[in-house]
């Protein structure tokens, strides 16, 4: 476990989707073998190609699976590659360029070569886009070996992982919050149209937010503890980790002290901040966007047996296909009130706490 | 069984796609379409004229701009904007939005993911060789999906299973905001004829010439003499979706381009990062993509195929589907946003929208 990052004095202030551009930026002028590409990053990311050039920001086809694939390829041949796709759920489209190239080539090689891939993907909800453009994935991509997922909550850790992704030399999955990208908003609502409000749902903390002129890379498997408390430890990343906020702040007025991790990157697993939480607040309530069945969640509950901790558990996650409808959506989704009810039923069934 | 051509029908189901998406398009304005709207203006001569040849027996798969020809296919346009609009009294029960819309009753069904209408497609027509005989299957997409590798597939599987299949390619020219031209090799109609597909020509803002060439196609896949891509020619007047940035700067330049230039010239002037000479390469490609936009945009601004279907019918014939039309729209339009009104879209007071 470690702190959370610090902005010091004289930092930028930017949204997420800009702060990971910033620090992508960096990577691209210390090294020259970083490249992106994606459907539209020229002009999703216009700032790096009037910086870099065109022969450094490719606009691609909508083709996911060639130019996932060709991610692999151009990793295991010098190159580090930063692949970008508008939403995770398009990936499935190329999934074999994860599954079987990506998360394979440098096992195979027994070590002889690395595969450096970056893959930036929007993903998640909360502002109705139904079933096929809101999932979240990390539970499936962190259960294959040799690969890093990296879920950032807030502009200054969006900016330090993917800097630490670009420098490492590994597979690894960036998966930033749709619901945190300035430019994703705008396009559906800001200079588009002013009829839709979405300051009810987007966390002005993790939409904006001072990052470093000089990023430091920020390291993986260290989760940051946001709150602390002594009663109930609330587990999570991405929105999820600020649903978690809202949560504690509800769990106040009844007396519950909730802690708030956030795993910062679900792969690797900051296994010590896990079951450190849970043998203090023995009680766990993972906060989790993705899918409840063979997940995140179900991972930190297989932590703690192995482990011997004893805790009170729960997950608040998705159960069903996303649905279009907002008020459906918001339900299918960890929204703060389903976890302060985790949270109570979990400390108020449990003889021991007071 | 070939259609003939009826002018009034044709007309009849383009205005209807029309208001339709009017309709949703002023409800993504006014804040009561949440999430994303792809509309199908500018797509209705392809879509009347591939939609009149089909009977109750045969498959539609639809890409991301379903919601016209889901109408033109006769699904119930205040169920379809109902669940557009995110109520959960619409068609799919709000579980589909306007991307993934299913309508057993028509035999139709959305997919968001580009190129997925082809396989699905090609699914459907095995279905119908084996179950209806004499239906066939049609997909919808676009020319961008066909860098999408399964769609490349699908065209292959269905000649190699010489399937009642015909693949309906709507060209507006446009991949997401990115020029297809500038990601695609070859071209379109050459590459469907090296799978050995029937391949017809049309241009989409004539109506008439879409249901000649769409009606050879069909004709010749329900007679199981194979599978067919019908090539048309369109424009997508509101871009990808309502909310394109590209269009935006059509519309609004100087608004643009007081949010945009700012983080561009910081870019272009930072310390680190390539020479003048990349530099300026890359601020021209952008400078040609919304240059090219605005060529394109200004060419096709007499294309409206719902302008000029109007010419193929007596002017009094014209008015009278279009008062009969635009009540009925406008009735389930007014109901449809009613149904919505006033609810809180996103977060906890977010409500089903049936007051």
């Amino acid at each position: 476990m470690t702190a959370r990052t610090v902005a010091p004095a004289g930092s930028l202030e930017l949204t997420l989707d800009a702060a990971v551009d910033h620090a992508l930026a960096q990577a691209m002028a210390a090294d020259p073998r970083v490249l992106t590409w994606g459907e539209d990053v020229r002009l999703l990311r216009r700032t790096l190609l009037a910086r870099f050039g065109p022969d450094r920001v490719l606009d691609t086809p909508i083709s996911e699976s060639a130019f996932l694939y060709a991610g692999v390829g151009a990793a295991m041949n010098g190159l580090v590659p930063v692949v970008e796709l508008f939403m995770v759920d398009f990936a499935a489209v190329g999934w074999s360029a994860i599954l079987n190239g990506a998360a394979k080539m440098a096992d195979f090689s027994g070590g002889s070569i690395s595969v450096p891939l970056v893959v930036r993907a929007g993903y998640g909800g909360w502002y109705t886009d139904g079933g096929q453009h809101e999932q979240a994935l990390w539970g499936n991509l962190a259960s294959y070996p040799s690969t890093n997922v990296v879920v950032p909550s807030t502009p200054a850790d969006a900016a330090g992982l993917v800097l630490t992704a670009c420098r490492l030399e590994e597979f690894t999955v960036v998966l930033t919050p749709k619901l945190l990208d300035a430019q994703m908003l705008d396009y559906l609502g800001g200079a588009s149209r002013s009829t839709v409000d979405f300051s009810e749902v987007v966390p002005e903390e993790g939409a904006r937010g001072p990052v470093p002129r000089l990023v430091e890379p920020t390291p993986f498997g260290r989760a940051v503890l946001t709150q602390d408390g002594d009663d109930v430890g609330l587990v999570s990343v991405g929105v999820g980790v600020h649903r978690c906020l809202d949560a504690a702040r509800a769990l106040e007025e009844h007396d519950v002290r909730a802690a708030v991790l956030d795993l910062r990157t679900v792969a690797p697993l900051d296994t010590e901040a896990v079951l450190d939480l849970a043998a203090r607040t023995r009680h766990v309530v993972v906060v989790d966007e993705d899918y409840r069945r063979g997940g995140l969640s179900g991972e930190v509950a297989a932590l703690l047996l192995e482990h011997r901790v004893s805790a009170a558990f729960a997950r608040v996650s998705v159960e069903r296909t996303i649905p279009f409808a907002p008020h459906l959506e918001h339900a299918v989704l960890p929204n703060a009130g389903r976890v302060v009810a985790a949270a109570l039923d979990l400390v108020r069934r449990d003889p021991m706490t007071t | 069984m070939r259609t003939a051509f009826d002018a009034q029908d044709a007309y009849r189901l383009m205005v209807r796609m029309r208001l339709v998406d009017t309709a949703l398009t002023a409800a993504w304005a006014d804040g009561l379409v949440p999430g994303e709207y792809h509309s199908g203006i500018g797509e209705e001569g392809v879509n009347a004229g591939v939609l009149l040849h089909l009977g109750p027996e045969d498959a539609l798969a639809l890409d991301h701009r379903n919601t016209a020809p889901l109408v033109g296919r006769g699904t119930d346009p205040e169920s379809l904007m109902l669940e557009v609009l995110g109520s959960d009294r619409g068609l799919n029960g709000g579980m589909a939005g306007h991307m993934h819309l299913v309508d057993p009753a028509v035999r139709a069904a959305a997919d968001g993911i580009v190129g997925a209408s082809g396989p699905l497609a090609v699914g459907a027509a095995t279905a119908a060789r084996a179950l209806r005989p004499g239906s066939v299957a049609v997909a919808f997409h676009g020319e961008a999906a066909m860098n999408q590798g399964m769609l490349m597939e699908a065209y292959n599987l269905a000649v190699a299973w010489n399937l009642p299949v015909v693949f309906v390619c709507k060209d507006n020219r446009w991949s997401i905001t990115t020029r297809s031209a500038q990601v695609t090799a070859g071209s379109p109609v050459r590459r469907a004829r090296a799978f050995g597909l029937a391949v017809e020509r049309a241009r989409g803002q004539d109506v008439r010439h879409v249901h000649a060439a769409a009606g050879r196609l069909v004709h010749r896949a329900r007679a199981g003499r194979g599978p067919g891509l019908l090539h048309v020619t369109c424009h997508r007047p509101d871009g990808h979706f309502e909310g394109d940035p590209i269009v935006r700067m059509l519309r609004d330049p100087l608004g643009q381009a007081k949010v945009l230039l700012p983080g561009l010239v910081a870019a272009v002037r930072d310390d680190t990062g390539r020479g003048l000479r990349d530099r300026g390469h890359g601020v021209a490609v952008l400078g040609g993509r919304v240059g090219r936009a605005a060529r394109d945009w200004a060419l096709a601004s007499h294309t409206d195929p719902v302008r000029r279907g109007r010419r193929l019918l007596p002017e009094e014939d014209a008015g009278r589907i279009e008062d009969t039309e635009l009540e009925r729209i406008g009735a389930a339009a007014g109901r449809a946003r009613a149904a919505v009104a006033d609810r809180a879209v996103f977060g906890a007071g977010a409500r089903g929208g049936t007051r």
